[in-house]
């Protein structure tokens, strides 16, 4: 499903307005397999997925498979819904630099859930 | 669309609350049992503009909803440059006695969400007396911080985008798109620190655990409503508070923690057989 990002990202015009501000490359771990999202401007550059040697990233996102694949749902199940909701649960690990994650939360929370809009 | 008037009508009250003078704005319709609404933290009273509307409500209800200081049209008090706001239990206690008094309300019900569902029990365990029935929407004793809330004030954050993105997730997935939008819009434009503010009561200061059971919740006519999507007061804090206290508790399909907003039509169905008990035991 993250391989479907950027596409969904940048055919959204509205999406990437909002996120016009953000130049980040951030990390996604599902499970164990890492995947580095690069954003500039708003639009989804790159997905690289690891194994990394040395990887460089702002903030990283770290949740089991399972957790993924109920948030990335069409329509996900109360307490799968959001990325909040699972690190309320203690599903969903956040760490590194928080400020461009915050300073983007509602941008950043649609793009991370982009892939439900071709969800079955 | 032609254009038409809502039934509701504005008003600026000027009183003093909390020993302050202060500006409050006022909406409501309808006419009948007094319905006072409060509203969710860094939030206004637009929140309920599905219930003034809703005419199976207002022709037995007389709906009131006032924004709280700092909050929506309400101003905060004189001198506000110069202190961080803070919402207490106390405070908010007070603020909703004293408006009760100065609308000469006659035991009027309480309806509160979220923050409002957390100071309905405190007025279920301090004052049920004065009150007709308490309606608590997205009720939980206590929750714990689960993010750092000093994102939400900081000159290079901006506030009102940080708070609709910490709430977004809140609300339903299934909420109609205008709803929905609607219901951030007003955490898009609330006051700078008023939602963090709002959190020192609901996180910190506001943690009622220790007292639940000391709530009779069929005494004081309690009625518990959660919606199934809401992952901040949670279905089972809502139960084990109805079970604590003998208050009735149902959980909303469909819908989060911001029932009366995100998705009015559905919120009022499971509203108004709430309203038709609490009108047949008057």
């Amino acid at each position: 499903m993250i391989e479907r990002i950027p596409d969904m990202v940048n055919s959204d015009a509205h999406l990437i307005r909002r996120g016009r501000f953000l130049s980040t490359t951030f990390l996604v771990e599902i499970g164990d397999r890492g995947y580095l999202i690069k954003i500039i401007e708003g639009r989804v550059v790159s997905i690289t997925p690891g194994p990394f040697v040395t990887p460089n990233y702002s903030f990283a996102l770290r949740a089991p498979r399972d957790e993924w694949e109920m948030f990335w749902k069409k329509v996900p199940e109360p307490g799968h819904n959001d990325i909040f909701a699972l690190f309320k649960r203690g599903k969903l690990k956040i760490e590194g630099d928080l400020h461009p994650f915050m300073a983007n939360l509602l941008y950043i929370k649609d793009v991370l859930a982009a892939p439900r809009k071709e969800a079955a | 669309m032609s254009p038409r008037f809502e039934p509701i009508t504005g008003r600026y009250l000027d009183l003093t609350l909390l020993d302050r003078p202060h500006r409050l704005y006022i909406e409501e319709a309808g006419q009948g049992i007094p319905l006072l609404c409060l509203h969710t933290a860094g939030s206004d009273g637009r929140q309920y503009r599905g219930l003034l509307n809703d005419k199976r409500i207002i022709d037995n209800y007389r709906v009131i909803v006032f924004d709280m200081p700092w909050h929506g049209k309400s101003s905060p008090p004189e001198g506000y440059q110069n202190e961080e706001y803070k919402l207490t239990s106390h405070g908010y206690i007070q603020m909703i006695l004293e408006i009760a008094d100065a609308l000469e309300l006659d035991r009027p019900v309480v309806m509160g969400c979220s923050i409002g569902g957390r100071i309905v029990l405190y007025l279920a365990h301090q004052h049920a007396k004065r009150f007709r029935a308490i309606i608590g929407l997205e009720s939980a004793a206590h929750v714990a911080p689960y993010y750092d809330v000093e994102w939400l004030h900081r000159p290079d954050v901006h506030g009102g985008e940080v708070s609709a993105g910490v709430v977004s997730g809140l609300i339903a997935p299934t909420a109609p798109d205008n709803h929905r939008w609607e219901t951030l819009w007003h955490y898009l434009q609330s006051g700078p620190g008023i939602f963090k503010g709002d959190l020192h009561f609901y996180k910190v200061d506001g943690d009622i655990r220790g007292k639940i059971d000391e709530i009779d919740g069929r005494a004081s006519n309690l009625y518990l409503l959660t919606g199934e999507y809401d992952y901040s007061c949670t279905s089972e804090g809502t139960l084990d508070i109805a079970r604590r206290t003998g208050a009735q508790a149902t959980i909303m399909k469909g819908l989060g923690h911001f029932p009366m907003s995100e998705d009015p039509p559905k919120f009022i169905s499971y509203l108004l057989p709430v309203l038709e008990k609490i009108r047949g035991a008057a």
